[in-house]
């Protein structure tokens, strides 16, 4: 019997010398043309050729169509991936952001009034929605623009002589990129426990804070889905400290127009356009970490940014804020996923801004009442879902011996992304379940329904859940010998 | 599934064990309960011998595939010896914790004794209170 | 209502079951005092048709400039199945691949992008992607510095990409690394060796940055530099591009057969030229690759090939303890978000490519620069700095400030190259420019007439006054 294989080769495999997309290719230069090339030595030049695949354009089309075939995506499923917002992309966003023009502008080329008008009004919407006073668009990612805020913050005590603040509070709760960035900022790590109904430990929080706290990273509503009420209190406790707040804005889909983090006390925040403001996730990126920041923090904002003075745009750099923390990317940030997200922020306009955070918490409050009458456990039953909520399998995870990961496993057998799986860590076997305003009531109920047989598998056939996916392209993996015997790159002649 | 807690160790709350050999040498390790909360271990990275340590010092790090954890060094001392197994089979921990799982070995000199560390039955009870 | 498909009966449906009033009352623990009003500040909603015809009256006024302008980001023909395939939903809209039994799509396709990435650079590990080429720099050097944690120091000469360097310090100095700037060879325009030699003291640098073609298009002595590097016990870390590497020595065979240590330890760069259009400077990928020995040193999500429970083949991320989702404060670097969809780009430009397109790409643009100097150098006023080997850049001199010409070509249709001035003063009045496979004879024709245009304008004369990026 031969050993089965890939769903659909490798690119390597499909290869054959002297094949090739020849329209692509540019003509080989005739020997006139040759002539005018400058001689390059052959210490620098290339002995053999790099083992790239030669297909035709065809096979090439058919191989990357094929593989996208394999991929669960917000266009194909529901994808209640909790923390993520995976929500619908519009076509628009992509389609105006690809206009040739902006496409073939150089970041360097003389500065377009067009694209720039369209950065500029981003930039004011992002400060009239999070309530604060100056917004750089230059981060690339979400931790970029943690890491962006953080040194911000460090700036700040630095200015003020303060060097004895190098402190970051975190909540155990948080996303692992606060910790991870608290340490690229230099800065060491100060964890505080949160208490029963998923708020922050408030006596913790005030043994912590002192004199060498730098600031404290939140996210509100928290990783666990909850809103933090006395957020008023923790802004009054940090500030009194000498520190500043961080607002990490995973999860501003929840308090879009309803809540701004500025008038929550935060001196400085990131939003995840790529989340909140529906550019796409693209299998991994890119996103864009976009800040925004209150009076304290404004001289440090990341540069370029976009100023306007006499009805021309232009970009701020080093000359207009020579305290800023310095420029993240060779250019000008992620300016095509800014771009899909001022389109999208331009459809949605000041009433469909507010209906996001509204629609996105009645769906996932009707997820979470539906799914605990089915007879799941909510982590946090006594208080409101946010955008999101968790579902914790411990009970079911000792009657039945099935895991979390087991219920996500099942769930892609019927046609649903699965939840986030264990995270936050604090919750034993937790969903972590976003079900983003743009699902119908048919397709959560689609979901309860799978969850609701899941739940009778359990009961009657566990093994069913145990060795789930039965109808995907593979079966569970082997992550064990993915990193004892790595294999990162195909090698010729295997 | 049953841990193993023998008798004949001393232990401490962050799951190392600690074992007095001769010469005023420790051999140390991690416990059965930490091996089963990691999963299958793929990687183990492990202080240079020669390299002093602070008792609580984070000293080496265990991986699983799902986790990463540090290894805290129970005791005050020079690093003797590794246990250079690890390298290309990090899964002895997962079959013999206690065996030939073992870490490394400190010499301890003339260091005076550290804080107490737990025995054997108070860090079973440790374990049940904690889980 | 825009995205949102409630009708008023499910509304009032949820509503029942979740037991509210009202979709207000799901906010109720929100304090009253904290709400905002309404957002007066925000405009209101555009239709699809509307918003439609905003950016494209936006981006007419915008137009198109012909682009000589390189120094980082290069103008490239992009075949038109690139862009049709990565813009389909299933990978446009999929989240990192995760859940790999769901993603074998994105997964299958990283992994061949990694085995691009290490046949390109001649290297035996490469990540899923960084931001880009600047910040993939800074993660290289906070990589050096891990895998050489006696020293805080690292060498970049000035033929570096100074925004690259910029870029390395705003990110890499917070944990205390310092970066030292060393000369250009004023007459070569590459690295200066000797001043390289007289930089550092005994060991106390972790590696030494060699950029291959450099800023100013010119090709450095990658063997000399590497081997001096590994002599004096540095890291090499090569910045290179990657459409040059079809042709051009990969930095994994850099430095001599005898020094019996051939080859860079850390390689990054710019995917940008791999299928991704200018777009204002993003979004772009930097890509990155090392040696088998310094992975775990490694920042960024990596791909490896496994088998499932019933021995069939398929694809997993790997090596994650390295990562902020499982390191937290201990991780190699807080990245999550990648440049995923770039990268799904890159992958299919290069399948079209192969190795033939690519190199083909790559002699056109050295050809296509060489046409454009010797078109621009018989211009009186206008001179070429350098005469040693490069790729597709060349640093010309004028008789006069850059800056007024480079306005006076854009009055004409002309992106015509980036000023120096400002980075490099010690050049004089120099200005960097780039000719890819993309511009015709009628183009460099087309530049050199309004080249002869600018030049005859009285020297004090300028163009309506633009200032440039820097």
């Amino acid at each position: 019997m031969s050993e089965p294989g890939l769903r659909e080769p490798l690119i390597f495999d499909l290869s054959k010398p002297g094949r090739g997309a020849a329209s692509q290719f540019p003509p080989a230069p005739d020997g006139a043309e040759a002539r005018r090339t400058v001689e390059i030595p052959q210490r620098l030049r290339r002995a053999s050729r790099p083992r790239l695949p030669e297909v035709s354009e065809l096979q090439a089309v058919r191989h990357f169509t094929r593989l996208s075939h394999l991929n669960f995506s917000i266009d194909s499923h529901f994808y209640p991936l909790g923390s993520c917002t995976m929500k619908y992309n519009p076509k628009a966003c992509n389609t105006y952001a690809m206009l040739p023009e902006f496409l073939s502008r150089h970041p360097l080329a003389p500065e377009p009034q067009g694209f720039l008008a369209c950065m500029f009004e981003l930039q004011e919407m992002l400060k009239e929605i999070t309530g604060m006073q100056g917004v750089s668009l230059s981060p690339m990612a979400g931790a970029q623009g943690e890491f962006a805020g953080v040194a911000m913050i460090r700036a700040y005590h630095r200015a003020r002589n303060d060097t004895a603040r190098t402190e970051i509070i975190v909540p155990q709760a948080a996303h692992g990129t606060n910790p991870a960035t608290a340490t690229m900022c230099g800065c060491t790590v100060k964890e505080i426990p949160c208490d029963r109904n998923g708020g922050i430990d408030l006596a913790a929080l005030e043994a912590v804070a002192g004199p060498a706290t730098a600031g404290i990273m939140l996210t509100n509503p928290s990783t666990l889905g909850v809103f933090e009420h006395r957020i008023a209190e923790v802004a009054r406790i940090v500030h009194q400290a000498g520190g500043l707040l961080y607002y990490d804005g995973a999860n501003l889909n929840a308090i879009l127009g309803k809540v701004r983090p500025g008038d929550m006390g935060f001196d400085v925040i990131h939003m995840n356009l790529h989340k909140t403001f529906s550019t796409p996730h693209g299998g991994g990126g890119p996103g864009s970490g976009a800040v925004g920041v209150g009076p304290r923090l404004l001289p440090y904002l990341p540069i370029p940014l976009v100023g306007c003075r006499d009805g021309r745009y232009r970009w701020l750099t080093e000359r207009e804020l020579p305290s800023s923390i310095g420029r993240l990317s060779g250019f000008m940030g992620n300016a095509g996923v800014n771009l899909r997200a001022y389109v999208y922020m331009r459809m949605l306009g000041r009433q469909g801004m507010v209906r996001v955070s509204e629609f996105a918490a009645l769906n996932a409050n009707y997820l979470m009442k539906r799914l605990t009458a089915a007879g799941y456990e909510a982590a946090y039953p006594a208080r409101r879902a946010s955008h999101e909520f968790i579902i914790t399998l411990r009970n079911e995870s000792r009657l039945f011996e099935v895991t979390a990961m087991d219920v996500a496993k099942r769930l892609l057998d019927f046609g649903v992304h699965a939840p986030t799986t264990y995270f936050p860590l604090l919750v034993p076997e937790c969903l972590l379940i976003e079900p983003t305003e743009t699902e119908t009531k048919e397709e959560l109920d689609h979901f309860c329904d799978a969850m609701s047989e899941i739940r009778r598998e359990m009961e009657r056939e566990p093994e069913k859940l145990r060795s789930a996916p039965h109808t995907m392209p593979v079966r569970r993996l082997d992550d064990v010998r993915a990193v004892k015997q790595l294999d990162i790159a195909w090698k010729p002649g295997r | 599934m049953s841990e193993q807690v023998p008798e004949y160790l001393q232990y401490t709350r962050t799951h190392e064990w600690v074992r007095d050999l001769a010469d005023g040498q420790v051999e140390i390790g991690i416990t059965d309960h930490a091996q089963q909360a990691l999963g299958d271990l793929v990687f183990v990275e492990m202080p240079q011998v020669g390299r002093e340590l602070k008792a609580g010092e984070a000293c080496a790090v265990v991986e699983s595939v799902k986790a990463a954890s540090d290894i805290y060094s129970p005791v005050a001392g020079r690093v003797a010896a590794r246990n250079d197994e690890l390298a290309k089979t990090p899964e002895l921990i997962n079959s013999d914790p206690y065996g030939a799982g073992w870490l490394m070995r400190v010499d301890r000199g003339s260091a005076p004794a550290d804080g107490p560390l737990l025995t054997a039955a108070e860090y079973a009870q440790y374990v049940k209170e904690a889980g | 209502m825009p995205f949102v498909p409630h009708t008023p009966a499910d509304v009032s449906d949820m509503l029942s079951a979740i037991g509210a009033g009202s979709i207000d009352e799901l906010f109720d623990e929100i304090p009253e005092a904290l709400k905002a009003g309404t957002l007066h500040g925000l405009p209101a909603a555009l239709r699809e048709m509307e918003v439609g015809r905003l950016l494209t009256e936006r981006a007419a006024a915008d137009g198109r400039l012909l682009n000589f302008i390189g120094a980082g980001a290069y103008e490239h023909h992009i075949p038109a199945p690139v862009w049709a395939i990565a813009t389909r939903g299933e990978f446009y809209s999929a989240y990192t691949p995760y859940q790999a039994e769901a993603s074998q799509g994105t997964l299958q396709l990283i992994y061949e992008y990694q085995s691009m990435i290490c046949a390109l650079t001649g290297m035996e590990a490469a990540n899923a992607s960084l931001y880009d080429g600047a910040s993939a720099l800074a993660e290289a050097c906070l990589m050096a510095i891990r895998a050489k944690p006696e020293s805080r120091r690292i060498l970049i000469p000035r033929t570096v990409n100074p925004v690259y360097a910029k870029v390395a310090q705003t990110i890499a100095r917070h944990q205390n690394v310092e970066f030292e700037s060393t000369a250009i060879d004023r007459r070569t325009g590459r690295t200066d060796p000797d001043a390289l030699k007289s930089s550092i003291r005994g060991n106390e640098a972790a590696a030494l940055v060699i950029q291959q073609p450099n800023f100013f298009g010119n090709l450095e002595e990658i063997d000399e530099l590497t081997d001096w590097a590994h002599a004096n016990r540095l890291l090499v870390i090569a910045v290179v591009n990657p459409t040059s590497l079809a042709i051009f020595k990969p930095p994994g065979e850099w430095g001599s057969e005898e020094s019996g240590n051939r080859g860079a330890d850390i390689v990054c760069g710019e995917g940008q030229p791999l299928g991704v259009p200018l777009a204002s400077g993003g979004p772009y990928f930097g890509f990155m690759a090392t040696r088998l020995a310094h992975i775990r040193q490694m920042p960024g999500r990596i791909v490896g090939r496994t088998v499932d429970t019933e021995g069939r083949p398929g694809f997993t991320l790997t090596l994650q303890a390295r990562e902020q989702h499982i390191r937290r404060s201990k991780a190699t670097s807080n990245i999550c978000t990648n440049q995923g969809l770039l990268v799904t780009a890159a992958t299919i430009y290069l399948s079209l490519l192969g190795p033939e397109g690519l190199e083909r790409v790559a002699a056109s643009c050295a050809e296509r620069t060489e046409s454009l100097v010797q078109a621009l150098t018989r211009i009186p006023g206008v001179a070429a700095a350098f005469e040693t080997p490069r790729f597709h850049e060349a640093v010309l001199l004028l008789d006069r400030p850059a800056s007024p010409v480079l306005a006076a070509l854009a009055e004409r249709g002309i992106a015509g190259g980036f000023d120096l001035g400002a980075s490099h003063p010690e050049l004089g009045h120099a200005m960097l420019v780039c000719a890819t496979e993309t511009k015709l004879d009628q183009d460099i024709d087309a530049y050199a007439r309004a080249m002869r245009d600018a030049m005859q304008l009285p020297r004090g004369e300028r163009g309506r006054p633009r200032r440039h990026h820097e």
